[in-house]
């Protein structure tokens, strides 16, 4: 599935390639005995993305899209479970640990915790420094006088007077400030940073984002910047891929996201931006539902439950359904005992399939109520995505239409991963 | 790493209280055995398995005299000396044990708890079943086996209750490290290409040490104790070696029945004493140790008292 215009391939300098990144999910120490399988999470399902030396690359999506198991991914601290990430011309994949250590030279992180992501037993020089050391640096002179560089350009000064000191001595903002030449001491062309800001207090916020680009344009830094948050996204990036459960719904340039959302879920996230004026606040939470669970994601869309503009070819499925049934009773509290003994138990409906059977209280009855909800909203997607009610036994079959997760395909400037943005051709 | 001598001295600063008090009087009966053991043979007026003094043999289970203050036991020892010299076998055989403990089980416990997987759940299991193994029959079968293998040294005796003890290092230090390597300064570390050996000897070892004294020296009372049952058991250290209170004790169980007390009494309040004195040190570490004892210092609030002529307090009141 290349997606991206051939133009683009000569100086790429990573090139993320169908990469997925699933998690075996722990059961209980009775099922690990047994052999069991308790399900993986996608955390990074089917990702192509590449940069080219110098750009900003924004990944944004709420918590839990796998944004920062993509960040660590490009720096082999998660193992691809398939596809391949590019580093200029090595296969992040192929490499031993031992080589995949040194790539780390030229690949760096920064972490969203100052406060968690520095030894609390190690001095300001021991910490930068230890990045050298790691890399062979031998000499204490020879490292001291890379610490004091890296602490001078991210602006920790004077430095003697941070040398010596311990992380709790620290604020918030000058941890990060070490982190970041933690990062940067090495001399990386790529620095992944995950959340920089996003545990800092309000007043330096700015200033760390400033000092990055700064660090940036000094240093011809590549930037991997992860944000659940597009207000610094947009300041901050050339591009944006905006993430959802594992997967990117859209990606482009960032003035065409932010001037054109195309996606529904950028949409949302843009409507969850706070708003200076407020006459023009929209309201502020992302439209029904919660992020669903990444062990199971929804068939098709992975957005589809929570979608508001949701068609029939969005993968509807027996989840929704019984979402939907249980929607009803809670409006309609009168019909509840009556209905639910003619639909009966609906907890099997939670393995996800295209085919739902339900009712034991007879077909026509079963029916009935369907129709009942439908009249009661007949604008909800589901019933688009409906193929066909057939009777079964006391209860009936309803057939969804299968969809496959929708590819990303050129929309406009971008790229969005939605049905209602078909291949422009 | 400037870090780790004040890591391991936290424990130690931080006690207030009574904690503070059991600390101090607990530290200054062990400095007292400690300067015994250390300058034995300038404080023992005779060897520890001396018979005779300049020609002169001594007297066999002589009363406490100007020449023998604790008398003379059936061996013709000088119990006095033998209580100062006792003083430092216990010692080496003590710090020997802890050292080995330390050496072995704190790094076997990083390594286990880094790695994980079937290492982890053998080596954990062995940890277990010694656990398990009530301590001082375990300690039996240990120098059992090593006395042949040794003799009756100091060497194999501190060997058996390293065995006995190492399992609470091991856990110890393993089920920290299991906390400690999911902080995200440890995925920091390996973000700058650390090694796993690296990051265990730079990143990890200072932060889960921090226990390892307070085990110490709780572990030391209880090591004295058991040295001392291993020698009334005569499995420990033979009298010719060395001095050793619990042989000692041994031997003195003949003498109690002919009215001869000297020989079971001063060997009996050695171990007392120095057992004493180490469990107050230990307990005073642990009060700090373990956070739900813990009690911080607090500051007394002083109330100003309420002055009704100045009415400037009035106003703010
Ligand atoms: N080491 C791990 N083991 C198991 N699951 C993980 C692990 N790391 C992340 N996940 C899961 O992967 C998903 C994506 O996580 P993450 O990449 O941290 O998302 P984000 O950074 O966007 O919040 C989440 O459901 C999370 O629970
Ligand atoms: S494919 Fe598009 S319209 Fe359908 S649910 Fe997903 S985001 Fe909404
Ligand atoms: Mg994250």
């Amino acid at each position: 599935m290349p997606t991206k215009p051939d133009t683009e391939a000569p100086d790429l300098l990573v090139d993320v390639r169908d990469l997925s990144v699933h998690f075996a999910l722990r059961g209980g120490t009775l099922s690990r005995l047994f052999g069991r399988d308790s399900g993986t999470i996608r955390a990074v399902d089917g990702v192509n993305l590449s940069l080219r030396p110098g750009e900003v690359v924004g990944l944004v999506g709420e918590s839990g899209s796998g944004k920062s198991t993509l960040g660590r991914a490009l720096l082999g601290l998660v193992p691809a479970t398939e596809g391949s990430i590019r580093l200029r011309d090595q296969d992040l994949a192929q490499l031993s640990r031992r080589r995949l250590r040194q790539i780390r030279r030229v690949v760096q992180m920064v972490f969203q915790d100052p406060n968690a992501a520095l030894n609390p037993s190690m001095t300001v020089e021991e910490a930068v420094g230890d990045a050298l050391r790691v890399h062979g640096m031998k000499s204490a002179a020879e490292r001291r006088a890379g610490v004091v560089d890296a602490l001078e350009r991210v602006g920790l000064s004077p430095v003697e007077l941070f040398l010596s000191k311990y992380p709790r001595d620290l604020s918030g903002g000058q941890k990060q400030r070490v982190v970041l030449a933690r990062a940067i001491v090495l001399n990386p062309t790529l620095l992944v940073a995950d959340e920089p800001v996003s545990m800092l207090d309000m007043s330096v916020r700015a200033k760390i984002l400033q000092l990055m680009l700064d660090l940036k344009h000094d240093l011809d830094l590549t930037y991997v910047y992860i944000t659940h948050d597009l207000a610094t996204a947009k300041y901050f990036c050339d591009r944006v891929a905006i993430m959802y459960l594992g997967r990117v719904v859209e990606i482009g340039p960032t003035e065409e996201i932010f001037a054109h959302p195309r996606h529904p879920y950028t949409k949302a996230l843009m409507a969850a931006i706070p708003e200076p004026d407020p006459d023009k606040m929209v309201p502020r939470d992302l439209p029904r539902g919660e992020i669903p669970d990444a062990a199971q994601p929804p068939l098709g869309c992975a957005f589809h439950p929570r979608c508001p503009e949701a068609v029939s070819g969005c993968g509807w499925e027996s989840r929704d359904l019984r979402t939907l049934v249980e929607e009803h009773w809670l409006r309609e509290t009168a019909a509840y005992d009556e209905e639910r003994t003619v639909i009966g138990d609906l907890a099997h409906l939670d393995a996800p399939s295209t085919s739902a059977t339900i009712g034991s209280g007879g077909s026509a009855q079963v029916r009935a109520i369907l129709e009942g909800m439908k009249a009661e909203d007949p604008d909800e997607p589901l019933w688009s995505g409906v193929q066909s009610i057939e009777d079964a036994g006391s209860g009936v079959t309803v057939s969804f239409e299968p969809a496959p997760s929708p590819a990303l395909r050129r929309a406009g400037g971008v790229e969005v991963a939605c049905v209602l943005y078909p291949d422009e051709g | 790493m400037r870090g780790t001598p004040r890591a391991l001295l936290k424990p130690f600063t931080e006690t207030t209280g009574l904690a503070r008090w059991m600390l101090v009087a607990g530290v200054l009966l062990t400095a007292v055995f400690v300067v015994f053991a250390v300058f034995a043979p300038w404080i023992a007026p005779y060897g520890f398995a001396q018979a005779s003094s300049g020609g002169t043999p001594f007297p066999k289970l002589g009363h406490p005299s100007s020449q023998h203050w604790f008398g003379t036991d059936r061996l013709f020892f000088d119990v006095y000396s033998r209580v100062i010299w006792g003083a430092r076998t216990a010692l080496k055989v003590v710090v020997l044990s802890i050292v080995l403990c330390v050496l072995l089980g704190v790094p076997l416990g990083l390594a286990s708890g880094y790695y994980g997987g079937w290492f982890d759940r053998f080596v954990v299991l062995v940890m277990d079943a010694m656990y398990a193994f009530p301590s001082f029959l375990l300690a039996i079968v240990f120098s059992f086996l090593l006395t042949n293998v040794y003799g009756g040294s100091v060497v194999a005796v501190s060997l058996s209750l390293t065995a006995v003890y190492i399992p609470q290092y091991f856990r110890v230090v393993r089920n920290t490290t299991l906390s400690a390597k999911e902080a995200t300064y440890v995925e920091a570390a390996r973000a700058i290409g650390a090694s796993d050996g690296v990051i265990m000897r730079r990143y990890l070892l200072q932060n889960v040490i921090q226990s390892v004294p307070v085990l110490g020296t709780l572990n030391a009372a209880d090591a004295i104790l058991t040295l001392a049952g291993l020698g009334f058991l005569g499995l420990g250290i033979q009298s010719t070696d060395a001095a050793e209170w619990g042989h000692d004790l041994n031997r003195a169980l003949a003498d109690a029945g002919s009215g001869v007390w000297w020989t079971g009494l001063y060997p009996g309040l050695a171990i007392v004493l120095l057992v004493t004195g180490l469990t107050l040190v230990g307990e005073g570490l642990n009060e700090t140790l373990n956070p739900t004892l813990r009690r911080r210092r607090l500051l007394p609030v002083v109330m100003p008292p309420r002055n009704v002529s100045t009415p400037a307090e009035e106003e703010q009141g």
